[in-house]
């Protein structure tokens, strides 16, 4: 048995924040985030952006980046998209929805970009 | 055929049973009520005579003619016993099918329909054993019924979680905490990463722990770690009480504090309760969990009681957005095929007959939503891969024992949880076997965990390997 260790989460630190699926993983890959986006995909959902500041991301709403990317199933524009937002939002957090329209809510989402956090 | 009718002549006595209720040839229609019963008979009564009687005694019979049954249209109210088969690997039971007609039951009340077809027939003489298995619920009962107050849709986006099952933990001991130790047990938990804790089923208002004191104490914990996590959290409140003005009066001072869920007990508060209460959190906005004790009781015997997907599919009729339905591979009793047909009852929209899950008619369940399944019960971090692969993201699954027995405490405990949980659904989304690839997607996940590495080294000789009591019926000579 290794020796007992406390557990560093406080109000006090912006770092302590989650920030829902994956996000008590470690930073995904560029290789890993590829496999999740073609899971997207492959489930048949539709791709979304979105960003925020990360002092309003408890809203429900974050922006919306462009529409969502409707019938989209090319990775690499998905990709592109992701970048497009993360270069005109530099301080913000990025997240990747996918949308399920038969069940009428989000098959998955997860922030793919997490911007530096003072507060 | 109905003699007496046909003849329309009043003649008093006692008639056999397949006179009357055995019809073979009938048609059920879209809108009977259709069961499916286990029937055990006694020694020398034919399989007729007993199906009949069971399909008489749940609808219009009683045990002689009367002269009243003149003053209405039998022939139309009367349940039919429609069909019979073997039982696969029994010689002593078989299936009877019965199909009851619409005009029998009050619409939107499932109390109504159990207290006709689980009522006095389970004490009748003539079989010595009645298990009800399955009921195909027609259409029209359906939408008579409130069902879930929100659904799993619904609670997702209120608690801005997609993508993955519910991490849930129900605080232990069950009994004896008080209020402020328990507020700390909860506060713990959640800012370790878990979206819920539990109240026990039998935690309501005991001297050493009175609700009103449990509910402040709960709902400061969900704030902070909600403020400290960034994340959206709930404990279920267990509003379960003595009397009914009771129950609302906790449910209300839950609603009051701001508390997003409670719960109920719903077999031991009553069914009638139950769909009030579940009116009550639609009207209110609060998500409803359900916690099952007492199913034990009705659904374990295989061949007396009522089937549990049976159990499963009245409670979506009542009301609740969670179901515990048994996890498969923990301290509880369930067998995994029946398990995989009742958690489709509780979240699917359409469920075709599948013998193979147990699942003996086709339901339809129009628009009503779906039951979040709970899996709870003496499962810890090994059996993630597993539990993601049977129950899939449409699922809360809940460590106790797993989460507050980690040797770090509950914090570390509900870290580990949750880098297990995201661990196995980005394998999962990377296409790896989750239950072949266990212990690689596990042990790389614990690299970068140190509680998770811990919790691993924990519990990684504890199984729960008994026998199933209640299987599915298959030959198995």
């Amino acid at each position: 048995m290794s020796e007992m260790q406390d557990y560093g989460s406080r109000l006090s630190d912006p770092n302590s924040r989650k920030m829902g699926t994956f996000s008590y993983l470690p930073q995904l890959s560029p290789d890993e985030l590829r496999k999740q986006v073609e899971y997207i995909v492959k489930m048949g959902w539709n791709p979304a952006i979105e960003h925020t500041e990360p002092e309003n991301t408890r809203s429900n709403f974050w922006y919306m980046w462009k529409l969502p990317m409707f019938g989209e199933t090319d990775v690499d524009a998905i990709f592109a998209e992701i970048d497009m937002c993360r270069k005109a939002n530099p301080k913000n957090h990025v997240r990747l929805v996918g949308y399920d329209n038969f069940k009428q809510t989000q098959g998955t989402s997860m922030v793919v970009h997490r911007a530096e956090m003072t507060a | 055929m109905n003699t007496q009718a046909s003849s329309g002549k009043y003649s008093a006595g006692v008639k056999e049973y397949r006179e009357t209720y055995w019809e073979p040839n009938y048609t059920p229609k879209d809108s009977d009520v259709l069961a499916c019963f286990k029937i055990t008979p006694q020694a020398g009564v034919p399989r007729e005579e007993a199906a009949a009687a069971v399909a008489a005694e749940s609808s219009t019979g009683t045990w002689t003619t009367v002269w009243t049954d003149l003053l209405t249209d039998l022939e139309y109210y009367k349940g039919r016993a429609y069909a019979i088969e073997d039982v696969p690997g029994d010689d002593e039971s078989y299936y009877a099918f019965i199909a009851y007609p619409m005009g029998l039951f009050e619409e939107g009340s499932v109390v109504n329909v159990f207290t006709s077809l689980v009522g006095n027939v389970f004490g009748f003489k003539a079989v010595r054993a009645l298990r009800l298995e399955d009921v195909r619920f027609p259409l029209w009962f359906v939408t008579t019924c409130d069902g879930p107050p929100h659904g799993i849709q619904v609670e997702r986006d209120k608690l801005d979680k997609y993508g993955r099952p519910f991490l849930g933990c129900t605080i232990k001991p069950k009994l004896g905490l008080s209020a402020k130790n328990y507020g700390r047990a909860v506060y713990e938990a959640l800012r370790g990463g878990l979206d819920f804790t539990k109240d026990d089923e039998n935690v309501n208002s005991q001297p050493f722990m009175r609700w009103r004191d449990r509910f402040e104490f709960c709902q400061e914990a969900i704030e902070k770690a909600e403020l400290e996590t960034g994340e959206r959290k709930g404990h279920y409140l267990n509003v379960t009480a003595p009397n009914i003005e009771e129950m609302y009066k906790r449910a209300e001072f839950a609603k009051e504090i701001g508390s997003p869920i409670i719960m109920s007990d719903y077999l031991t508060m009553g069914w009638a309760a139950q769909a009030s209460l579940s009116r009550w959190c639609r009207d209110n906005g609060m998500l409803l969990h359900v916690h099952r004790a007492m199913h034990g009781v009705i659904d374990r015997h295989p061949k007396h009681g009522i089937n549990f997907r049976v159990l499963a599919k009245m409670l979506r009729l009542l009301g609740g957005d969670h179901l515990h339905s048994g996890t498969v591979v923990g301290k509880l009793e369930g067998d995994r095929a029946a398990t995989l047909g009742w958690i489709d009852l509780m979240r699917e929209k359409y469920v075709k007959e599948d013998r193979s899950r147990g699942i003996f008619f086709d339901q339809d369940w129009g628009q009503m939503p779906g039951v979040l399944p709970v899996a709870s019960g003496g499962i810890h971090v090994w059996h993630m891969p597993a539990l993601v692969n049977i129950f899939g993201d449409d699922s809360c699954l809940q460590f106790g024992g797993g989460t507050l027995g980690h040797p770090w405490g509950n914090a570390a405990g509900a870290a580990a949880n949750r880098v297990a949980v995201e661990a196995c659904v980005k394998a999962r989304n990377e296409g790896r076997d989750l239950e072949k690839e266990s212990k690689d997607i596990m042990t790389e996940a614990g690299k970068h965990s140190p509680e998770l590495k811990i919790a691993m080294e924990t519990w990684k000789e504890i199984k729960f390997e008994f026998d199933t009591v209640d299987k599915l019926d298959v030959a198995h000579r």
